[in-house]
This record gives C-alpha cells, structure tokens and sequence, in this order.
C-alpha cells in the first residue's frame, strides 16, 4: 500500500479535485436519476418506490409524451444529420480556400453557435404579421396572400426550430472537422493522385474521411446529443406549452414534470429513457462509421 | 483556370471548385442574414423599426436604441453594474477553476495512467453525450442539500467539471507533449508540480485558450434561472432578458442587447481561432 501511494499518490492528487465534482455533478446524479425512476418523489415527502408505474405511465398512458417522442425523434433524425453533414461539407470546402478567406468563413458559419441569444431575432424574422420580415417578402412577391403564423401554426412551428436549430449548428464538430483536415498530411494526396484517384469525391471517401475518422467520430457524439437534448432553445422560440404541443420534445416534457409539477420520479423516468435513447443512437452512429473508406 | 480564392490540386476540377464556392456563398448568406438584421436593427430609428414591408438595411442609423438601453438600465431596481459584476465573477471563477481542475486531472490521465485511468476516461467519453437536462434533477437536490442555492457557488462550482473541456485537454496533451520533454524536466529534479505548471502547461497553450473559450462562452450566457433567486446576485443575460421581455415596443432595444452580447464571446473567439482550430486537431476518438 504504501509503495503504492509513492508511486501514484500525485497522481491522484492531481485528479482528485476534478473527479470529485465530476462524481458529484454527472456520475452519481445519473445514477441518483435511475434510481428515483422507480419511485413518487415530489421534494417534500421521502421518495416511495413504484417499481415500473413510472415507465408504464409513460409508455402507456401519457398521450403528450407519445407526441413528445415522435417530435424528438422528427428533430433528431432531421437536424442531427443535416447539421453533422453540413458541418463536414462546409469543413470541407473552407479548408480548399486561402487562409485569409478560410478565416472570414469559419468565423461566419461558427459565430452563430456562440451568440448566445441572438438566435431571438429569429422570432423577429419569422414574426407572425405582416410586419414580420419573411412574411412580408412572401407576401410581396405574392406567394401567399395573409401572414403565416410561423410560430404558433402547429404545422409550420416545429419546421421554423428545425431551421433556427440548423441555423447554430455548427459548433464544436464543425471546429473539430475544419482541424481534423487541416492535420491531414499532404504526401497521401500526392500518393492518392499517382494510385488513380480521380476526383474530389474518391478523395474524400478513400483518403480523406478514412483518415479523420476519430474527429468524425467526436462530431458524431456531440450532434446526437445536441439534436436529442432540443427543448430549450424550442421554448424559447415558441412558448410552453406550444400549440397542439407541436413542438413538445422530451427535454421540454422533462422540465414541465421536474421544474413546474415537481413529479421527480416520472420527470427522472423521462430522463433515463432519453439517455437510453441517446446511447443506443450513439452505439448505432459508431458502428456506420466503421464502414468509411 | 482555378479561381483566385482556391488553392488547386490535380484533383480538383474548376467546375466542382465553381460549385463549391456558389453554396458556400449560399449558405454564408443564410448564417449572415440573422446577423446582419441584428446588428442593423439596433442602429434604426423607431419609424424604421416599423416600417411595412419590413426594410432590411437602416436607412438614417441611430444611437438611440443605446440610449433607451442605458435609460432603462439606469431604472432598474438593482443597479445595472452588479448584474454585469455578477456575470464577471461567474465567468472568471468558473473558467479559471474548470481550467486548472481539468488540466490537472488531464495531465495525471494521459501523462501518469494512473491505474484506473482508462475506465475514468471511457466514463468521460460517455459522458459527453449526457444532455445536462438528464442530471437537472438530481443536481439540483445536490445543491440544495449541499446549501448553495441562491448563491455563486451553484453555477461555479458544477461548471468546473465540465468533461468537455477535460476531454479536448487529454487528448491535446497526449498528442502534443513528448514524454521524453516532461522526463527531462524530472531528471533535472523538477517535482511532478513543476512538471505539470512549467513544462506541460506553456507547451498546452492552445488547449487551455480553448477551455478558456469554451467555458466562458457557456457562463456568459448563464442566466442562473434555477438556482439564483435574489434579484442582486442575478445575472447580465438574465437582466437582458427582462429588458427584451417588453415585447414588441422593445423591438430596437432588444437588438442593440443582443448585438451586445454577442459582440464578447464573437471578439474573444476571432482573436482566439488559431489555438481553438489547432486543439481540435486533437480532438478525434479512437476506437
């Protein structure tokens, strides 16, 4: 023991302050959450343990979240992809550009990501009268005749997110997408010409993505997770609850059982299965990536 | 020919490089428009602001959208100064903590593996994929319990163990620093300290400006909702928020807010872009 504490005793020094809070604030309330999934807890009496009245509500009696599922997963499966490809596409064109040019487009596709709440202006833009201001060119050029309540229409609310969620997207992969290519060494090109390839495309797919295959990798994790954990950027834009609960997500079913009914137990319930969820996809994204190249 | 912004490669041919700049001009103008609109609406006369159909550019720019901003601060409750000091002292804690934790921790991961290290990591990994709303719930009896509520600490401390940050500085580190270097470092009778602050860390450089980067973009926009209730420890964007809550009368004020906000963590990125693009090179996972 002792010879053991000589040889690491720094280093867990070193680690420990950082993996306590790690513990503390991700480890354990994730496993606090799956326990509290099996009970009626509401912060004021001790929790009382219901076995799977919790996931059986959910997935059986709970009509909102059935429409909650089904608008996550229209989300996810149409931001996530778009967003990861566009991501991998802009990388790909800004990195053929000169530096000077390669800089002015990078800030322009990044700087929405970090805007914080600028994306409201949106709700300006898409603004239900005729003030607002794709309305009023819709309506100029005679494509539709009254103003489109974009946010508050049922059909058209959850479609107006997807484009303001796009809008942002492009953040930390597109970053790691833009470097995986810049750290890509030149001589496999060179050797790639002199082997046959032809185009663009036959050097994206069997020299280029093959050897950024770790960075699309880390695009791939941080995508899932921000197109599953839309929910608070929707409320933002189109209220809660919003019409017809067109665009009820998950997270936003989440927060109305854990920060307004205080129905821990169901709300902790909707988060295991949403992090289930968010693994399986993971697991499945890793797997397609295997077959690059 | 090739155009005069690309570089040419055998591959490459004028047509396709054509294509490619026709959409990345395309989709440059979709991401801009926003922009644009924002930050020409905070310069517009209330009589432009209102105009049918709507006008894209400001015709007569104005300050006066500033002016009604700083009114409306200077008649707030609480003064406008410590909601901004409020967000100073989150934001600089909560980067400088997360930045020296998560190197460490980093440092002693990928230069030390210590026993155990491997399944740390692989826990970090996964980790990255938990939206925070998963662990709202239990985080927030955890602050309560530990009696931080309606205090700084609720937003610092939490964000000092953000596993993004620890997982961009592992991997820099382990691509980046030699261990060769830091053994030399040892032979000349550096302690492990010494090692970590004046031989890993200076050759991390990047690394640590794009935690800097990353951390204070989430805690500038912290608005605290959940776990600050007295009005004098609430923060900017929160009290931004009020402002623009006004509604449509507030339409000009609320640009010139939020091209203010924007505006930092915009700066802070552009001076910054070379080390942030350089420590995602190394942020790939292997399988």
């Amino acid at each position: 023991m002792r010879a053991f504490l000589r040889k690491w005793g720094v280093s867990y020094l070193f680690a420990l302050p950082y993996l306590v809070l790690f513990f503390v604030f991700t480890v354990i309330p994730v496993l606090i959450a799956i326990a509290l999934s099996f009970t009626s807890y509401n912060m004021l009496q001790p929790p009382v343990w219901v076995g799977w009245d919790n996931y059986v509500k959910l997935l059986f009696g709970d009509d909102v979240f059935l429409i909650a599922i089904k608008n996550t997963f229209l989300f996810a499966a149409i931001t996530g992809p778009i967003s990861y490809f566009l991501c991998l596409i802009l990388a790909w064109f800004i990195n053929e550009l000169k530096p000077a040019m390669r800089t002015f487009f990078t800030l322009l596709f990044y700087a929405p990501s970090i805007s914080g709440n600028v994306f409201m202006i949106w709700t300006v833009l898409f603004s239900g009268d005729a003030y607002g201001w794709i309305n009023g060119l819709l309506l100029r050029w005679g494509i539709i005749y009254e103003p489109v309540r974009w946010l508050t229409n049922p059909d058209t609310l959850l479609w107006v997110t997807m484009i303001v969620t796009l809008w942002m997207s492009l953040g930390t992969s597109f970053l790691a997408f833009i470097a995986g290519l810049q750290g890509i060494d030149e001589s496999l090109y060179e050797a790639g010409a002199i082997d046959g390839v032809r185009n663009r495309w036959q050097e994206l797919w069997y020299i280029t993505l093959p050897a950024m295959r770790p960075q699309l990798l880390f695009g791939a994790i941080m995508s899932i997770t921000s197109s599953f954990a839309a929910g608070k950027n929707i409320v933002a834009l189109v209220g809660f609850p919003s019409t017809d609960y067109a665009g009820h997500t998950v997270i936003t079913h989440l927060m109305d059982y854990g920060n307004i009914r205080f129905e821990m137990g169901y709300a902790t319930a909707i988060a295991t299965l949403l992090f289930l969820t968010m693994m399986a996809t993971q697991q499945l994204v890793q797997h397609l990536l295997r077959k690059i190249g | 020919m090739a155009l005069p912004i690309y570089r040419k490669r055998v591959t490459r041919s004028s047509g396709g490089d054509f294509a490619s700049l026709v959409m990345l001009l395309g989709l440059g103008a979709f991401m801009a428009l926003p922009m644009v609109y924002v930050i020409s609406s905070a310069f517009k006369p209330l009589n432009e602001l209102f105009l049918f159909p709507p006008r894209f550019f400001v015709k007569n720019p104005t300050l006066d959208n500033f002016k009604d901003l700083a009114i409306l601060m200077s008649e707030s409750w609480v003064p406008f100064s410590r909601y901004l000091l409020n967000t100073l002292i989150i934001t600089i804690f909560g980067t400088a903590g997360h930045v020296l934790l998560a190197s460490l921790c980093a440092f002693a991961i990928c230069k030390h593996r210590f026993p155990g290290s491997r399944v740390i990591f692989n826990l970090i990994v996964m980790s990255l994929m938990f939206a925070p709303e998963v662990t709202a719930v239990p985080n927030y009896l955890t602050i309560s319990w530990l009696g931080w509520v309606d205090t700084y600490w609720a937003i610092i401390i939490p964000s000092w163990a953000s596993s993004l940050g620890l997982f961009l500085m592992k991997q820099f580190m382990e691509q980046m620093v030699p261990d060769s270097l830091l053994e030399a470092a040892r032979i000349d009778g550096a302690n492990e300290w010494q090692v970590f602050w004046r031989v890993a860390m200076p050759t991390v450089r990047p690394a640590w400006l794009t935690l800097i980067i990353l951390s204070f973009q989430s805690l500038w926009g912290n608005t605290g909702s959940t776990f600050i209730y007295s009005e004098n420890l609430k923060t900017l964007p929160h009290a931004l928020n009020q402002i623009v809550s006004g509604g449509i009368a507030r339409a000009g004020v609320g640009a010139a807010v939020a091209l203010m906000m924007m505006i930092v963590p915009v700066t802070v990125f552009i001076i910054n872009q070379r080390n942030v693009v350089q420590t995602m090179g190394t942020s790939g996972i292997k399988e």
